[in-house]
């Protein structure tokens, strides 16, 4: 955890505060609509499938597979210029939906797509916690 | 039919290096732009009620409202006015949204400008926009904005159909080529597939030459009626079809990222409103923002398969004396790239379709495909254009 965190920091709004709070305590917290079943990210007031308002958030399992992924060789901003290359990627969750995160590995070149990956929990903040994934493989 | 909209005038800004030529603020390069394409048209200021004008400057503070800022500027008092901003694809749909005021009698000349000076302004970072709302979940992973997003759906395609970098390399050098025989172009020097697979990583698999120009530029588009157009003695250039749609904005909810849905759904719709197949289109220009924008846009519009735009744009197609002209221009990718480039695309479609193109004049041309694509290939406007 470093003392001064520079990258930018979510905005957390009532919408989204159940997400990041579960972060802080290294649940992979999701939405899941009562109505259809199925699950989605980000978190919504509707349901993106059926628009319903009957909304729960579930512990999801924290495992899935890489769906897309780049390895940034130029950074988003001079904040992430030490961490170059470094790998976004798009993980299909296994509930179903996909977010973007990073994958934290040793050897960015490893990385394929359909590999298996599990959630790792990275306290940057003493307030704020990222969900980020390891590759199962690493 | 009644009342027939046209492109009656179009207009843009030179320039050199990347920079225009005698600079301003945001505000004079519009309205020089606006000038020039209404003297194209030969349809005074006076004349325009209506105005259409999306863009990425505004004064800060509350809301943007950039059709009345314009308005005021140029001394205009609009009775439409539309400043929808769905990303680089917005003046395809600017296109559609006067064409159907004009039709309707709700504006008799329509006024479509965007201007830029992002280079001049140094305004430009991969840093993208401040993590709030939706982009909370997308910019604190450090994705290069908006190169990132277009990396993550070239990985996927190439993943799903075996899309090589050569082959996205070959719509670089193609358009390269078009660039050389533009003497309005940032970028001539002739380039090939090892230049651009040799070029800096920036997000991969793209490379620089993979990404479009960062540039300034100002570009305007007039409208009118056929009727109004013949008694000004206006060029006339038809619509024929357009469509529009919008899939997403974080790369994270687009729905396939190996598919430009947005792209299959308004081109669908404008070539159902032209009544033509794709064997009627002569020449296409299409927003390219990245290597991979052109390949999934091609693929979506129906060209060709979904998987085959690598081997489709292979050979050099899309190059002068190609069997498939694109991006006459030089596209986003050597000619200027000014934040939302698609007002460009529209302008070369009109110059081709009118012969007035010069050294890069294709033959024959009696209709062309425009297509723009906006936000991290989030939001399609397809018009099909015709000069008979
Ligand atoms: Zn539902």
């Amino acid at each position: 955890m470093s003392e001064t965190y520079e990258k930018p920091q979510p905005v957390i709004d009532p919408g989204t505060r159940p997400f990041w709070d579960a972060a802080r305590e290294h649940r992979l917290s999701i939405p899941r609509c009562r109505s259809c079943g199925q699950h989605h990210f980000y978190p919504r007031e509707l349901c993106p499938h059926c628009h319903s308002d009957d909304i729960e958030w579930i512990d999801a399992s924290g495992r899935g597979e890489v769906y897309s992924y780049t390895i940034a060789r130029k950074p988003a901003g001079p904040v992430f210029a030490a961490d170059v290359p470094y790998v976004i990627a798009m993980i299909a969750l296994d509930e179903g939906p996909r977010m973007l995160t990073n994958i934290i590995t040793s050897d960015v070149e490893q990385v394929r797509i359909g590999d298996r990956v599990s959630v790792r929990f990275d306290d940057v903040t003493p307030e704020l916690t990222l969900p980020k994934f390891t590759l199962d493989k690493d | 039919m009644g009342r027939e909209a046209v492109i009656v005038g179009v207009g843009d800004l030179p320039l050199n290096g990347g920079r225009i030529v005698g600079g301003g603020s945001i505000l004079q390069v519009q309205a020089r732009a606006a000038k020039a394409a209404l003297d194209d048209a030969r349809i005074p200021m006076s004349d325009v009620d209506g105005l259409l004008v999306a863009g990425l400057w505004g004064v800060p503070g509350p809301g943007l409202l950039p059709s009345v800022t314009l308005g005021e500027y140029l001394g205009i008092h609009p009775r439409f006015a539309d400043s929808t901003n769905i990303g680089g694809a917005a003046f395809e749909a600017h296109v559609a949204h006067a064409a159907m005021a004009i039709e309707m009698g709700y504006c008799d000349v329509a006024l479509i400008v965007y201007g830029s000076n992002q280079k001049s302004e140094r305004s430009r970072t991969l840093g993208g926009r401040p993590p709030i709302l939706t982009m909370q979940f997308e910019n604190v992973w450090g994705i290069p904005q908006p190169v990132g997003g277009y990396a993550l759906a070239a990985r996927r395609h190439m993943h799903e159909f075996g899309t090589t970098e050569e082959q996205l390399a070959e719509i670089a050098v193609a358009t390269r080529g078009w660039a050389a025989l533009n003497p309005a172009a940032t970028m001539r020097d002739p380039i090939t597939i090892d230049d651009v697979m040799n070029s800096t990583p920036i997000s991969d698999p793209l490379k620089l030459l993979d990404c479009c120009l960062v540039t300034d530029g100002a570009g305007a588009i007039v409208m009118t009626t056929a009727d109004n157009a013949r008694a000004h003695g206006s060029t006339i250039t038809h619509i024929r079809g357009y469509g529009e749609a919008h899939t997403h904005w974080s790369i994270g909810a687009m729905p396939d990222l190996a598919r430009l849905t947005a792209a299959e759904m308004a081109s669908r719709r404008a070539f159902e409103m032209a009544g033509i197949t794709h064997d009627a289109i002569d020449l296409v220009e299409c927003y390219d923002s990245f290597t991979i924008t052109v390949l999934m846009t091609l693929e979506a519009l129906g060209f060709c398969k979904p998987g085959e735009g690598g081997a489709f744009v292979s050979g050099q197609r899309t190059a002068p004396g190609g069997e498939f002209p694109m991006n006459t221009n030089g596209g986003g990718l050597s000619y200027c790239h000014p934040g939302m480039y698609g007002i460009f695309l529209l302008i070369e479609a009109v110059r081709q379709l009118r012969g007035e193109a010069g050294a890069r004049q294709v033959q024959n041309v009696e209709t062309a495909l425009v297509h723009g694509t906006g936000g991290t290939l989030s939001s399609g406007a397809t018009v099909i254009l015709a000069n008979n």
